[in-house]
């Protein structure tokens, strides 16, 4: 398989502090990846370097073989990579569909035009993407009243709006209810399966990290620690020790039972 | 050398009044956001009182006690207008309450005329310190050398009230997060109380410390307005000791540009200020604002839609209206509309940058009369054709806002509006000290408009059609890809930033657009009076496209357009009464108190709540 996202030996210091560590990975074509660690390991500092909000201090990014390095946000998206936010990032004074409209303007260059009326511009692709997160029926509510889950679903569309080789989620769950989790990462992996994208996420939610991603990364301490699938994943006493403790608090008493 | 010395003595003291009003200034915004543009008034009123308390009071102890307990009165000042004209409106928008703040300084002004007259007052020499003394050989007053020993008493004085005290800690934490002070306890509302009346007791000490040395006169809140925000600014907002170096700094350089260079006094404050936010962005002991994820603070503005049908013949209805009036209107008609409009224009060029790009300009003024001035500086150096020169003032203007723009558009929040005001004032004080060319406070005469154009009616007309384009392209652009972009970038920076939009870029051309129909609404004034002066470019003009707009309402497209219209209408009525600013600042407050929307956001929301508009999707 093919890597579309790769990164090489991708490091950032936040002065005396390494964040992240010497991080090599690929994303395959097709594939959903997941990201896990636990709080502080480096996912965002990972992520936002990946999508331009901060430089690495060491380190390759590379899309399709070509360097991305160090690319402003803007840039690095019209390389063909979207991104969806942990906290989300919407057009509070505009409808849903008009958010999405934003996104189809600058993904076809026509946001320095003075003439036409922004909101008849490429209203049909962005219904059709709306309709693509079942989102259709809300197009034209004013996006600061929508409920969290549904401005998720919203951004999902955004971030889909100029058809990206590589999609981001940071967190894509986080702040909504359980059963909307299971729903947002459904249609996530649909779209990967129906539009050929690859998306790498972040998650905190195991659930959700285990039924869909196809292979696993996981983050501690700035480092790659472990990688495979779900059930390797499982299995990995690294993993359990990262995220259970390593036992050793524990262990002596359960040789005094024993005795 | 002993030049030297005596020089930075004289800067030294005076940096004394300059700081502690600066000081109070700071302490304000520090803990309760608002920018509070009444300080100068506060200063004013404190010099006053100080003057009239030194009539009566004898001697030493009478002069020094007339100076605390003048900063006392103005203290007691401070909380009144605290508690009747702020507190109903901390919850609107941000800075929506510097809106109140200049009705404020509209209500002072008429009332120390009324009180205190017209003449300027000389301040009364402090007893027992009217001479000077000699320092290496260079005389300087007594008076200079003890205020150099008494500011740095009361500078210390503050910092043991704000490091030491439970007070100090309290402002300080407020300063930093007020949400979290409110939360551990604190009643915010007696704390911003206090601190707005400490605030204000020390511009009054300022007024009174500067009365022998400076007296007391109606202009002297406007001109301390300028040098205490450059001082604020330049120490860092909230700082204490920014402001102290600030002071200093701004005073030295004041005394040695005065020897030096004379013509480049004024301007050189502003230089100083543009020069340290370059290189620090919130100013020497400032810290970097956090701001908020979205441009605008309080309830997001409503999705904006190309105007109804109904809308459009009501409109087309008014314009019709407008164009009958040489029918039935008087020739003082045809002035006060054609007046009217232009300023229209300008308030709507303003409310673009600040509505849709929720970029808050404290200098537009510059645009307008810079606008103004390029036409009457072709017409009047090159002999250009009235034609030429009113085609080519909005493009100069454009071109100055792009500039200013450029570095501006660096900064965020309040030191973004603090370098737009600092720009605005240095073209201003360009214009105002470049006499050879400029013509100073003679201003430029005979500007007048070409031959087929020279009659009312013609110009009225004329003007009808340049500002009524203006307007509707300015709002046609709101609905555009370009205008979207610009909301995108206010609403979310990050998201747009991450679909592609350079932000900046979009801003910048923004910037130079409003600057672009700034400079056409100057271009239509001067030729309809024929000529211009600096007071144009000054911060007063600038406040007035500001104020109208936050009054209409900065959330709706319409808001800049009907506040000036609403406003100034009201003003060219009320001016012919002798307290016009009095009427007028009581009237600011009230709308501001009644009408946090502004006036077409509250009247919008009013029709809502009756039921005769529609509520849409709440």
């Amino acid at each position: 398989m093919s890597a579309v996202l790769e990164t090489r030996g991708l490091t950032r210091h936040f002065g005396a502090i390494v964040a992240v560590d010497d991080v090599s990975f690929q994303l395959h074509r097709g594939e959903l990846l997941a990201l896990i660690g636990p709080n502080g390991a480096g996912k965002s500092t990972c992520f936002n370097m990946l999508m331009g909000q901060l430089k690495p201090t060491e380190g390759q990014v590379l899309l399709d073989g070509e360097e991305i390095t160090g690319l402003l946000p803007r840039q690095v998206w019209r390389k063909g990579v979207g991104r969806t936010f942990q906290i989300t990032a919407t057009y509070a004074s505009m409808t849903v569909v008009e958010n999405v409209q934003m996104a189809l303007l600058s993904h076809h260059g026509e946001i320095l035009r003075f003439l036409p009326f922004a909101t008849r511009q490429y209203r049909e692709e962005a219904l059709a993407l709306l309709d693509l997160v079942s989102m259709a029926d809300q197009a034209d509510r004013h996006c600061a009243v929508l409920a969290y889950g549904d401005l998720k679903r919203m951004e999902l569309a955004i971030a889909l709006a100029h058809d990206p080789k590589v999609l981001l989620m940071d967190e894509p769950t986080a702040g909504m209810a359980p059963k909307e989790r299971v729903g947002l990462m459904k249609l996530t992996a649909d779209i990967v399966r129906s539009k050929g994208v690859s998306v790498l996420f972040t998650e905190h939610d195991m659930d959700v990290v285990f039924a869909h991603s196809h292979r696993i990364m996981v983050l501690n301490r700035g480092a790659l620690i472990a990688e495979g699938t779900a059930e390797e994943i499982r299995t990995n006493t690294t993993v359990q020790e990262v995220y259970l403790g390593g036992g050793t608090v524990f262990a002596d008493e359960g040789g005094a039972a024993h005795a | 050398m002993e030049f030297f010395v005596a020089q930075v003595l004289t800067g030294l003291a005076n940096a004394s009044s300059l700081f502690l009003v600066a000081c109070g200034l700071s302490l304000i915004f520090g803990v309760t956001r608002i920018v509070n543009f009444a300080h100068g008034s506060l200063y004013m009123i404190g010099a006053y009182t100080g003057y009239s308390l030194m009539q009566v009071l004898p001697g030493a102890v009478g002069f020094w006690g007339s100076i605390l307990i003048a900063g006392l009165v103005v203290g007691l000042v401070g909380l009144l207008i605290e508690i009747l004209v702020l507190r109903p409106v901390y919850r609107a928008p941000e800075l929506f309450q510097l809106v109140a703040t200049f009705g404020v300084i509209l209500v002072i002004q008429d009332l120390a005329l009324l009180i205190w007259g017209p003449e300027d007052l000389l301040g009364p020499r402090a007893p027992g310190l009217r001479g000077v003394v000699r320092i290496m050989g260079e005389p300087i007053p007594k008076y200079d050398i003890a205020l150099l020993i008494i500011t740095p008493f009361v500078a210390v004085a503050l910092w043991y009230l704000i490091t030491k005290t439970r007070l100090g800690v309290l402002v300080r934490a407020a300063t930093q997060d007020r949400e979290m002070v409110g939360a551990l306890g604190v009643n915010q509302s007696w704390l911003f109380t206090g601190v707005f009346a400490l605030g204000s007791a020390l511009a009054g000490l300022g007024g009174a410390l500067q009365l022998p040395k400076g007296g007391a006169d109606l202009l002297m809140d406007f001109n301390i307005l300028a040098p205490v925000f450059v001082v604020v600014v330049i120490g860092g907002m909230g700082s204490l000791p920014g402001a102290y170096l600030a002071a200093i700094i701004i005073s030295v350089l004041n005394v040695f540009g005065v020897s030096y260079l004379p013509e480049s006094t004024l301007v050189l404050m502003f230089v100083v200020m543009i020069v340290v936010l370059m290189i620090r962005p919130y100013g020497l002991f400032g810290r970097e604002e956090v701001a908020g994820e979205h441009g605008q603070v309080g309830e997001p503005e409503r999705p904006i839609k190309p105007a109804s049908n109904t809308v459009r013949m009501v409109v087309a209805a008014g314009l019709v209206l407008l164009a009958l009036l040489p029918l039935y209107g008087s020739h003082f008609s045809l002035v006060l509309i054609t007046d009217v409009l232009i300023f229209c224009l300008f308030a709507a060029s303003l409310h673009f940058l600040l509505g849709t790009g929720g970029l808050v300009s404290f200098g537009h003024a510059a645009y307008y009369g810079g606008g103004a001035y390029v036409a009457a500086l072709l017409v009047t150096h090159v002999n250009s054709p009235m034609e030429l020169a009113f085609l080519l003032a909005p493009v100069g203007a454009g071109l100055v806002a792009l500039a200013i723009g450029w570095v501006c558009l660096r900064l965020t929040g309040v030191y973004f509006a603090m370098l737009t005001l600092a720009f605005a004032q240095l073209i201003w004080s360009l214009v105002f000290q470049w006499g050879d060319v400029t013509g100073g406070d003679d201003g430029l005469v005979n500007i007048w408009p070409a031959e087929w154009l020279k009659a009312t009616t013609v110009y009225f007309y004329f003007t009808l059609v340049i500002a009524v384009s203006g307007i509707l392209i300015l709002r046609h652009v709101a609905h555009s890809p370009f205008g979207y972009a610009l909301r995108a970038a206010r609403d979310s920076e990050r998201q747009a930033e991450a679909t592609g939009i350079d932000t900046r870029k979009v801003r910048l051309l923004a910037f130079g657009f409003a600057g672009f129909m700034g400079g056409l609404a100057g271009a239509l004034f001067v030729f309809s009076k024929g000529s211009v002066f600096p007071n144009e470019l000054e911060i007063a003009r600038s406040f007035d496209a500001l104020i109208v707009v936050f009054l209409g309402g900065v959330k709706t497209l319409a808001g800049g357009v009907v506040g000036a219209g609403f406003f100034k209408g009201i003003e060219e009525v009320l001016i012919r009464f002798e307290y016009w600013r009095l009427l007028m600042g009581l009237l600011i407050i009230f709308v501001v108190i009644a009408a946090p929307d502004g006036v077409v956001g509250s009247l919008r929301k009013g029709l809502e709540r009756v039921g005769l508009r529609k509520v849409e999707d709440q």
